[in-house]
């Protein structure tokens, strides 16, 4: 285990400057996620065309550096895509975290590669896991219109 | 005072974490266990066990003997009148669900109104929030100020004949504050106002004299005095135990059972409804004679030097801001560094086997009071020393190279 591979430069800019920490324009979906015994908030809100395109995602909330910079790099990474690609990311991603599988996605660019990858490292931290997934979940929720507030430490 | 060799008492120090020497600074959290208290619960189950208060033959008496002994210890331990006084329970929590279940069924009507402060633990709060949801019982909160005290004043002025009970904790666990009881009860008895603590962070660390400090219940968790999980102690006056209806119902706790109707014993029978943490209440006599062959003053002395030490040394790094400046505090030191979250502090320091925790420590009111979402705390037991602060003091630079702050 080794805290540079969990910290790498990528999560910590994205932590220190996330991107699309806002209330996006115009959206038409959104969700909360709350990890309570941590603290950890999230709300994510997207605009969702009749195409079920990710015309926009951005998120609002507070936590620790590896929330926050995952919830920065979901935004940067998702916004554009078809929601079917979106989910498809996603369970890549989760896959990723919790049993160390490899990503099977051809679709992205060498930097978005780059930036996902950058968050494999937690899957050696398995207490956080739970805070690099709260974002991702909380976008599943929001994209089927459940309005029960995700938690990922159960 | 050896700490060296008192901590030699403990068998987990000898483990390596990530291949560093541990470093624990959660005792707040749950503190660790002397091998004598591992050895007795073993030895029990191996040479002793029974279930207590039931049967006739020789591993029943004996079990209970011991199981009884426990109870003498801890009367003796926090100087209770009678150990009638002496409830055992799960934990703390449910001392103070207890109360809040009896007290309140008999007692609490409609706007009655009970006193708690914005330091408690949600352990002290949650439960009579059920109270408030179930008779309509107004929970008041007494202020505490930047320093993280609460003044004797804010509890006065929240008085009024509604009042029905003030329950406070000893000790903060996350500004360390060390509440001026005293006072409080004094102010309590003047207006005929049953008391009540929560002596989690207390019990551990400071003396203790029920009958001096003439409080109506105290409630201790056994966890964090080096003793088992799964034990609680309720320290109540008598007169509440007699007045007061059972919480659980089941076996052990009845009198008479009959078709129509069914008779109760005397406390504590009365409150300890089925078989309980046998092996673990009888393990817990020895962590109590572990703390009495120390000292607790000898703790309290040991522990405060070193909480002071750690004050001095971290106020020193600029990258910290320590939460709380109470007057008397307590063995527990919370502190943030500027830009990163404690979580990563946490993950950070755990790399260096630092085990601290990060998070609100189940003080969500004091947090939102504060402004602060969540705090890095670092508290202490018996067996820290200064050493173990120059450790954490310098992984907390280290979190500040890993973010490059």
């Amino acid at each position: 285990m080794d805290l540079k591979e969990l910290y790498q430069e990528i999560i910590l800019d994205h932590g220190k400057n996330p991107r699309n920490k806002k209330k996006c324009d115009g959206f038409n979906k959104d969700a909360k996620g709350n990890n309570p015994l941590c603290g950890d908030k999230v709300h994510v809100f997207l605009k969702l065309n009749e195409e079920k395109q990710v015309v926009d995602i951005s998120f609002e909330g507070e936590g620790c550096a590896i929330s926050i910079a995952s919830a920065s790099i979901m935004t940067e990474i998702i916004k554009g895509k078809d929601f079917n690609v979106a989910k498809k990311i996603l369970e890549n991603f989760i896959n990723m975290l919790k049993e160390g599988s490899k990503l099977s996605i051809n679709s992205l660019s060498d930097k978005e590669n780059t930036t996902i990858m950058s968050l494999s490292g937690v899957k050696q931290f398995p207490m956080r896991v739970k805070c690099a997934t709260l974002a991702w979940h909380t976008f599943l929720h929001a994209v089927e219109d459940n309005k029960k507030v995700v938690n990922t430490e159960k | 005072m050896d700490i060296k060799e008192i901590k030699s008492k403990f068998p987990i120090f000898s483990n390596k974490v990530k291949g560093k020497k541990l470093v624990y600074l959660d005792s707040a959290n749950s503190s660790q266990k002397p091998k004598v208290v591992i050895d007795r619960i073993s030895n029990f189950y191996s040479k002793e066990f029974s279930n207590v208060g039931r049967s006739m033959h020789s591993l029943a008496v004996t079990a209970t003997n011991r199981f009884e002994e426990t109870r003498d210890l801890i009367k003796n331990f926090i100087n209770a009148k009678f150990r009638e006084e002496i409830v055992f329970t799960k934990n703390a929590t449910e001392g103070i669900n207890l109360i809040a279940t009896t007290y309140g069924e008999k007692f609490i009507q409609d706007k009655d109104e009970i006193i708690i402060t914005e330091l408690e633990h949600h352990a002290n709060y949650v439960p009579w929030h059920f109270l408030r949801k179930r008779k309509g019982a107004v929970i008041k909160f007494a202020e505490c100020d930047k320093q993280g005290e609460v003044s004797i004043d804010s509890i006065k002025k929240l008085i009024t004949n509604k009042t029905k009970l003030i329950a406070v904790t000893h000790v903060s666990n996350v500004t360390g504050t060390i509440l001026p009881l005293n006072k409080i009860i004094d102010l309590a008895k003047t207006k005929k106002i049953p008391v009540l603590i929560d002596g989690c962070q207390g019990a551990p660390h400071l003396k203790l004299d029920v009958q001096k400090l003439d409080c109506d219940f105290y409630v201790m968790s056994c966890h964090k005095m080096y003793g088992p999980t799964g034990v609680g102690v309720l320290y109540a006056k008598k007169k509440w135990l007699e007045e007061l209806p059972p919480y659980q119902g089941g076996g052990g706790m009845i009198d008479e059972v009959k078709k129509d109707d069914i008779s109760f014993p005397e406390s504590p029978t009365k409150f300890e409804a089925g078989t309980l943490q046998t092996a673990e209440i009888v393990g817990f006599a020895e962590s109590i004679r572990f703390i009495e062959n120390i000292g607790i003053k000898n703790i309290t002395q040991h522990e405060k030097e070193i909480t002071e030490y750690g004050l001095e040394k971290l106020k020193k790094n600029n990258s910290v801001s320590i939460i709380g400046d109470p007057k008397e505090r307590g063995a527990i030191l919370s502190f943030t560094i500027k830009g990163i979250h404690p979580h990563d502090i946490a993950t950070i320091l755990d790399d260096d086997g630092v085990a601290i925790r990060a998070g609100h420590h189940c003080c969500q009111i004091l947090h939102e009071k504060m402004g602060i979402p969540a705090t890095a705390r670092a508290s202490l037991g018996i067996y820290n020393s200064k050493e173990d602060i120059d450790i954490l003091n310098e992984s907390i630079n280290k979190c500040n190279k890993v973010f490059n702050n």
